[in-house]
């Protein structure tokens, strides 16, 4: 007793009474809360700002034209008449052609980091992956228009003009001057760009099979392929379509690559040698030269649609990667 | 063994064969594109480098010039972007971390869309400055430039942050909380200098990403062709100025590009392999 009431006295002039203090702290710890808050707050306004901003500043050209901006393929400044066929064409075709290359490279760089590389050689090559993702967009561009353009034009090209122009069906989609520049090569440089993303996301599912799932697999006597085919893909499907779905909205929105690449013309054409547009592509080239309000608008509008059907494809690729983590949670 | 079964695992053994032959062949595909990518950018760079890229501004056609302005510009707007992102995505990963327990559903949207966010086009953040900042303003400035940026810089932080915060262990927070320390100093002396590698690697990795970002400085800082001090006016960067020159018919303006890109690239590679870097050996330094 005595010794307690000693301690007591020692203690007690160094402290502001007790009450005080841990209003103060109080007071403190809400602010500091509050401000925590604003900041995570600015997450979601940011995301909305930007699609409610855009829609504000394309209401001018949705006014205008209505529903015919979307299927209308004229884009004439002068005549003042906009629609976004063909960029949104343009949008959706590269990015299939690098979903067709990725896809699959993909996989085959994802099959080989997690059951055929030796475990040292895992690391700098899947290093080595991700540097293909950090490199900028700029950098892609610029070798696209001096390395990768005339590569095409001089090598690639004729090649497909003589052995896949001439086939019914698909021949249209393979003959045409070997400009270089174009829906192909674009396509192709979106594919590499997005590569990292997808491969890295399928290494990453793959890791999370139970290793027990896969050794019944080998105690069953099936080959390495077939425990991938048969036992990691399928308990890993969703998170591997999510996979693919985030590297389609990374090429859906790529801008700078393409827009060296893809040649700038407002056209439409089935042949795949020939320049086009696509929505991002058209956005930069044009955005400063936009002269009057009704082209500014129908850019902004442009860059409304292109964030919304991101949005939509990021949505679905989040949802589906999701299910993966919960299902790892439990 | 019976024919039929012997021919079975041949075929089962001949297809897990090609399999592994497909999957090296898709990483050296790979591979040779980041191979080829780099040498071109190199070696054209190298070329192109030299003092005057640094000491002189950006040339009008047919004359000799650097990219000093442009490097410049790059240089405060890449600074703005991370100081105004960073300390942002610094206090929304913590909110994410530490205070919001007791909405789950609000927390887990906030990932959410800062998942979204992380893989939005940038060319769509700058059209958003574009609306609600140089279109009020009514000029182009480098401060709405380093806006954009600051957005791009935000999503990477507030999930680095998030995630580093969560792998501190909890004894940390019931030590700290058990001596009576208030939450926000717990949070900023105790939580912070525990993940404070996490939290650096997120800022470098973001400052990364803006390094070479083009798309949105297109339509907020814009471009300037001399050296210019002021901020709040249309600024050059290296990257547009890349766009520019490289989209050019002048081959002094192509030589200027592809330096531009040689400085680019280096940045971004010494930037992303040193963020990784720092993390690996402070993870090893950790655990020893």
């Amino acid at each position: 007793m005595a010794i307690s009431s000693t301690a007591h006295s020692v203690a007690e002039p160094q402290r502001p009474s007790a009450p005080d203090r841990s209003a103060a702290e109080t007071r403190q710890d809400a602010l500091f809360r509050g401000l925590l808050f604003g900041a995570a707050s600015l997450v979601l306004i940011t995301l909305g700002g930007a699609a409610l901003s855009m829609l504000w500043g394309g209401r001018l050209a949705f006014q205008t034209f209505g529903w015919h901006f979307i299927y209308s393929a004229d884009w004439d400044p002068v005549g003042r008449h906009f629609g976004a066929l063909v960029p949104i064409y343009g949008t959706l075709v590269s990015s299939a052609i690098a979903m067709i290359i990725a896809v699959p490279v993909s996989f085959g760089i994802a099959l080989f980091l997690t059951e055929i590389a030796p475990g040292w050689l895992q690391g700098p090559i899947a290093a080595a992956i991700e540097l293909l993702a950090g490199i900028p967009s700029i950098i892609y561009g610029m070798w696209g228009l001096f390395s990768f353009v005339p590569f095409m034009s001089d090598y690639v090209l004729p090649w497909i003009n003589d052995h896949l122009g001439p086939l019914p069906w698909i021949g249209a989609l393979f003959s045409g001057p070997p400009l270089g520049i174009g829906m192909l090569t674009a396509g192709i440089v979106l594919g590499i760009m997005v590569i990292p993303f997808i491969s890295s996301v399928m290494r990453d599912v793959f890791r999370t099979v139970p290793a027990a799932l896969k050794e019944s697999a080998y105690a069953l006597g099936s080959t390495t392929w077939e425990g991938v085919w048969k036992v990691v893909l399928p308990y890993t499907r969703s998170a591997v379509v999510g996979g693919i779905f985030l590297g389609l909205g990374r090429a859906l929105g790529e801008t700078m690559a393409v827009t060296f690449v893809l040649g700038n013309a407002h056209q439409l054409s089935a042949s795949l040698l020939m320049p086009g547009n696509s929505i991002a592509a058209t956005i930069a080239n044009e955005f400063t030269e936009a002269d009057s309000d009704i082209y500014l608008s129908s850019l902004i509008a442009l860059g409304f649609l292109l964030f919304v059907v991101t949005l939509i494809v990021l949505t679905c690729a989040r949802l589906l990667l999701y299910n993966l983590a919960r299902r790892e949670g439990r | 063994m019976v024919p039929a079964a012997r021919a079975l695992m041949l075929r089962r053994r001949g297809r897990n064969l090609f399999s592994k032959f497909l999957g090296t062949a898709a990483t050296l595909f790979g591979l040779s594109w980041l191979v080829w990518i780099l040498l071109v950018t190199l070696l054209n760079g190298a070329r192109a480098l030299g003092p005057h890229i640094f000491t002189e501004i950006t040339p009008p056609p047919g004359a000799a010039g650097g990219l000093a302005n442009a490097l410049f510009g790059s240089f405060m707007m890449s600074l703005m972007g991370v100081a105004i992102g960073a300390p942002l995505g610094i206090a929304a990963g913590t909110y994410l971390s530490e205070f919001a327990e007791r909405r789950p559903i609000w927390r887990e949207s906030i990932r959410f869309v800062n998942d979204i966010l992380l893989s939005a086009p940038s060319i769509v953040l700058g059209l958003f400055v574009y609306t609600i900042y140089v279109r009020q303003v009514g000029h182009f400035s480098g401060i709405a430039g380093a806006l954009a940026l600051s957005l791009i810089v935000l999503p990477v932080v507030v999930r680095t942050t998030d995630e580093t915060l969560r792998l501190v262990p909890n004894m940390m927070r019931e030590a700290a909380l058990s001596l009576g320390i208030p939450r926000w100093k717990v949070t900023v002396q105790v939580l912070y200098r525990a993940a404070l590698p996490g939290i650096l690697t997120g800022v470098l990795l973001g400052l990364a990403r803006i390094t070479g970002e083009t798309a949105p400085l297109l339509f907020t800082a814009l471009n300037n062709q001399f050296w210019s001090n002021d901020l709040n006016g249309p600024t050059s960067s290296v990257p547009v100025v890349i766009f520019q020159f490289a989209m050019s018919p002048y081959d002094a303006w192509h030589s200027l590009a592809w330096a531009g890109a040689f400085v680019v690239t280096m940045v971004v590679l010494v930037l992303s392999v040193g963020a990784r870097a720092f993390l690996l050996k402070n993870r090893m330094d950790s655990n020893a």
